[in-house]
């Protein structure tokens, strides 16, 4: 549906985004990943047709961005950064604007508002002036915009920002509902949010994707290691020097009240088995035993490690991992 | 409605909604009729010094003592008053991120600024059809030759036209509506001076083209009742030129 070859956007000597290569099946919801600044919000610009690309080709359904303009416009719903509103119109008085501008008909148009003021639960705030509406409404807006002409593809930059965590889950489940039967580009630094609803995640980093994969196969493949925590019951004074005797085990992280232990191994090796034998033979009453995965968060930060600017990531679930 | 028209109809409702087209259509018709009561009452201090004179009742020209000295004046005017029409048409857009909503459009970029064009027009033919009351007004008390009114309203209307055009092309290039508004002030007022320029340099073809150029020497034969295709041409390429210019910029401005 969205193919893209080694499109290259430079702002004059500062490059945005360097021969970034990707597609999106039809009914696929993408997700892109990456610091502020990293390109996201460059790329997604060619792909609507708003900014032309330096080098390379972006189609979408077929229609090179550059060559029909005009035929990749109608097939796409963007709802952009900032939500493209007018403060001086009312929602309905807007969206019948957004509705004309995509060259609907009235039927259709009277047909389509509703539904989509239901899908984004705009109901109650319809005839209201938009400059009198919250930052979560406005982009709720933004959203129903983007929806309004029922655009085989949608691409959303940044979708959930200024929104409150039930309308967070109310908006995914959205886009959710969109996947199969609408093929979704959608930008995000929250890294749960691409987990929650998309197929694939394209992790860019200085305008360079730096992995294209399933968030599955992402967290496996940077699984550098295999991570075991270890809980036990009555551990005796050397426990951590034991468990570096036994072999392929890499590092063994001792928490200091005897809590629990972080036992790192070598790649490929899985010593769950041995390491449970070894506990329950001599006795030390063995309470728990887990393989650690990595989420997608230690993943984007350590694709992305030497970025500054992580303020972004959406908070501490992980602090064993972090620590270990 | 086509996306051109549901731009205008855009335009146009949230141009009632704002403070500026009331305060712009104040000023302009204030001062509209102040500079037409002090012609009236210049010509009839005239027409009683000429009374004076000749001891009879002097008949007094009003399209020479009121209408042309009015017209002249609202010229001025207007290139004090339609950049504040203009200034917001697309630098508000680049301002509030909207324009990347129009520019992700399946509509083509000549429709957009022909709509942006036609809203400002609609509300400037608005603010001269209210004008209209003062001939109507001294039509009641006097008798006039209608047809130079006509011209000079004719004159009004492509050079008012030609003054949108280039503010929309000043609000085109920057997101800063006081800069829009300002950008389109200068180039008015420099072409205007082009005009003494041409007349400095005389019957010189450099002097005659950059005096063809400004835009008050057709609009000076109008007012005095003289249409002319040379003139009518001059305004409608200037004004088709100015969007074209629109058009590159607001394509390029990305």
């Amino acid at each position: 549906m969205i193919d893209v070859q080694h499109i290259t956007k430079r702002y004059g000597d500062r490059t945005a985004i360097e021969r970034v290569t990707f597609s999106v099946n039809k009914g696929e919801v993408l997700a892109f990943l990456g610091p502020n600044g990293a390109g996201k919000t460059t790329t997604m610009r060619i792909l609507t047709c708003f900014m032309p690309a330096t080098e390379g080709t972006a189609t979408v359904d077929g229609f090179d961005c550059s060559e029909q303009p005009q035929e990749v416009k109608a097939r796409i719903g963007y709802l952009p950064e900032t939500p493209p509103v007018y403060q001086e119109l009312t929602v309905s008085e807007y969206l019948t604007f957004v509705g004309r501008l995509k060259g609907m008909k009235s039927a259709a148009l009277r047909e389509r508002m509703p539904l989509v003021i239901e899908q984004v639960s705009l109901g109650d705030v319809r005839h209201r002036l938009i400059a009198n509406l919250s930052r979560g409404y406005r982009q709720r807006v933004g959203l129903a915009q983007a929806l309004l002409h029922d655009p085989p593809v949608l691409i959303l930059d940044e979708p959930t920002v200024g929104l409150d965590p039930k309308q967070i889950i109310e908006i995914l489940e959205l886009i959710k509902s969109l996947a199969g039967s609408h093929t979704v580009i959608l930008s995000t630094h929250i890294l749960p949010e691409a987990t929650a609803v998309c197929q694939r995640v394209v992790i860019i980093n200085e305008g360079r994707i730096v992995a294209v994969d399933t968030p599955e196969h992402l967290s496996a493949r940077l699984r550098r290691s295999e991570k075991i925590s270890l809980t036990v019951k009555t551990p005796p004074h050397n426990f951590a020097d034991r468990l570096r005797g036994i072999p392929g085990i890499v590092s063994v992280f001792a928490p200091a009240d005897g809590g629990v232990y972080l036992v790192e191994c070598a790649l490929g090796r899985d010593l769950r088995d041995e390491l449970a034998r070894f506990i329950v033979t001599n006795g030390w009453g063995l309470l728990e035993l887990k393989t650690i995965s990595m989420t997608l968060e230690d993943v984007f930060l350590r694709l992305t490690q030497h970025e500054d600017g992580m303020g972004e990531r959406s908070g501490g679930e992980t602090p064993q991992e972090a620590r270990a | 409605m086509t996306p051109a028209q549901a731009i205008v109809a855009k335009e146009l409702r949230s141009a009632y909604f704002s403070p500026i087209i009331y305060v712009v259509c104040a000023v302009f018709l204030v001062i509209f009729g102040v500079l037409s009561y002090i012609a009236v009452v210049n010509a009839g201090t005239q027409a009683i010094r000429l009374m004076q004179i000749q001891g009879l009742a002097a008949k007094i020209n009003l399209n020479d003592l009121v209408f042309r000295p009015t017209f002249y004046s609202t010229a001025i005017i207007l290139l004090l008053v339609l950049p504040i029409l203009t200034m917001r048409s697309f630098a508000e857009e680049h301002k509030l991120k909207t324009f990347e909503l129009l520019m992700t459009s399946p509509i083509g970029i000549n429709h957009i600024v022909a709509g942006k064009f036609v809203a400002v027009f609609v509300i400037y033919l608005g603010m001269l059809a209210l004008t209209g009351v003062v001939p109507v007004v001294l039509a009641m008390f006097n008798s006039f030759d209608w047809a130079p009114v006509f011209t000079g309203y004719l004159g009004l209307l492509l050079m008012g036209a030609l003054f949108l055009a280039v503010g929309l092309l000043a609000s085109a290039v920057t997101e800063n509506q006081i800069i829009a508004a300002f950008l389109s002030f200068g180039i008015l007022l420099s072409v205007w001076l082009m005009g003494a320029l041409g007349s400095i340099l005389g019957d010189t073809p450099v002097g005659n083209t950059i005096a063809y150029l400004s835009f008050i020497e057709h609009y000076d034969r109008l007012v005095r009742g003289l249409v002319d295709t040379k003139d009518l041409v001059y305004y409608a390429s200037g004004i088709l030129f100015m969007l074209f210019l629109t058009h590159r910029v607001v394509e390029s401005d990305r």
